[in-house]
């Protein structure tokens, strides 16, 4: 039976990791290096990796940091920021990293983002879209360059023709309630799922193992991704690297899961 | 020495990896020669098939990798698109494959799969036991698996199927006739039971 995917986001800021509440105050919660190491013994499903930095500061990819995250990885690894060419894209590839994630890209130049899917398949690719709500509350808008800058693209009108043009993964991530810890933006889950057919891993949120329970629940297969909840404990927010347990995991699972309404699998 | 194909796809750097990690020796082959000491080989894949048997008939490693495989009768493991292409041809596009086992690769169903989500096959899924091989030693029955892909291996002879996989239909995640072994999972990204599998494969 295929499983949900649970998986730990990471931000890089100065090369070291960071921790944001609502696209802000980044407070640094540790090594990258450090992290993947303590992932892998986790066996956490996934891991992504954003360079925070990189289009902010149009500065090139780190590859030496990209190389050294592939070398430690003994999971599928997606890597984001900075990335505006094919030779980028491919150079990133060749170090050993399983997904790139493209952003701003995809807003500036959605050409090149086909270049890349022909060079290394669709499938490879992974659209980042960072998503806010109007004041009113009726709509959301897209984000580009850390939440600073508003495109007035509608993400659910746009995740449709991303999998039309093939892209191979959508992360959908909510500025409102990133580091909140208060949970998923629910709403605009339903609307970006009920766009598309192709996976979706969603961010922004989520503060409890039961977060992550309720989105299983409703969606069954989904990537279930977040920061805060993965690198802080308690109610003090202490920094502490953390994943269940492969028993809590099947635990969630059997709860959230396998008596779902939408696993109707025999 | 373990050679791993480089024909310009798939994730060699992680296979690399992993095989560092076990202390076990490992050449990467960028021209025929490579290949002439192998005493295992793995065969990448990622990306669509026409893609990955271009890249293969172009790299000049074709005609000594057929050598090594069919008569030499060396071990060889296709990893994910470089399994399908183990196979005669594929739904996804419509170049002549290696033919080394009796299949063809067919796009999964997707009217089947019960999510939302439907392709690509992404994810930690289950591998269970069909007639079972020596490549999976020491790993638990059911154990998962990292999958990424839309085709799979439709395999002509039943008893080529080592183990499956559901999703909507139960389909071949591990296939092996004679010494041709292919894995439609990466186990070079699936922590300690990928790792447990390529070192079963080094010990063939």
């Amino acid at each position: 039976m295929l499983y949900p995917r649970i998986i730990p986001c990471l931000l890089v800021h100065n090369r070291g990791l960071v921790k944001t509440v609502k696209f802000k105050s980044p407070k640094y919660v540790g090594d990258p290096i450090n992290a993947v190491k303590i992932f892998n013994e986790k066996e956490v499903d996934e891991l992504i990796v954003l360079d925070i930095d990189a289009s902010i500061n149009k500065s090139e990819p780190d590859y030496k940091l990209i190389e050294n995250l592939a070398a430690e990885c003994r999971m599928p690894l997606c890597y984001g920021g900075g990335i505006k060419t094919v030779e980028q894209a491919v150079r990133i590839f060749s170090l050993g990293v399983e997904k790139i994630a493209i952003s701003s890209l995809i807003v500036e130049n959605l050409s090149i983002v086909k270049e890349i899917a022909k060079m290394v398949g669709t499938q490879s690719i992974v659209v980042v879209l960072d998503a806010k709500k109007s004041i009113k509350g009726d709509k959301y808008e897209v984000y580009i360059h850390n939440g600073s800058v508003a495109t007035g693209i509608d993400p659910v009108c746009l995740v449709g023709e991303l999998e039309n043009q093939g892209i191979g993964e959508i992360v959908i991530n909510s500025i409102d309630n990133d580091g909140t810890m208060n949970g998923y933006d629910m709403d605009l889950i339903e609307k970006v799922r009920n766009a598309i057919s192709i996976p979706l891993t969603v961010l922004g949120g989520a503060g409890t193992l039961d977060d992550i329970g309720q989105l299983i629940r409703k969606y069954g297969i989904i990537g279930a991704a977040a920061g805060s909840l993965f690198v802080f404990k308690g109610k003090f927010r202490a920094v502490l690297i953390n994943y269940p347990t492969q028993s809590e995991k099947e635990a969630l699972m059997d709860k959230y899961f396998k008596n779902s309404l939408s696993t109707m699998e025999n | 020495m373990i050679t791993i194909v480089d024909y310009g796809l798939g994730n060699i750097k992680a296979f690399v990896n992993v095989y560092k990690r076990l202390n076990i020796p490992i050449r990467i082959a960028r021209e025929s020669i490579d290949l002439k000491n192998a005493t295992h080989i793995i065969l990448p894949g990622v990306g669509a098939f026409d893609y990955a048997m271009a890249k293969l008939n172009a790299s000049g490693m074709r005609e000594e990798l057929e050598k090594q495989v069919i008569i030499n009768k060396i071990p060889i493991l296709g990893v994910c698109v470089g399994m399908q292409i183990l196979g005669k041809s594929s739904e996804e596009g419509n170049s002549v494959g290696l033919g080394w086992i009796d299949g063809e690769v067919k796009r999964l169903d997707t009217k089947l799969i019960p999510y939302k989500t439907k392709l690509p096959h992404m994810g930690w899924n289950t591998v269970s036991i069909s007639k079972g091989s020596e490549l999976f030693y020491n790993i638990i029955n059911n154990s998962r698996f990292y999958f990424l892909h839309s085709y799979y291996f439709y395999c002509r002879n039943n008893e080529d199927i080592v183990n499956t996989t559901k999703y909507g239909i139960d389909f071949a995640s591990a296939i092996l006739h004679e010494n041709i072994y292919g894995v439609q999972f990466h186990p070079e990204k699936s922590h300690s039971n990928g790792i447990g599998l390529l070192q079963n494969f080094a010990r063939l």
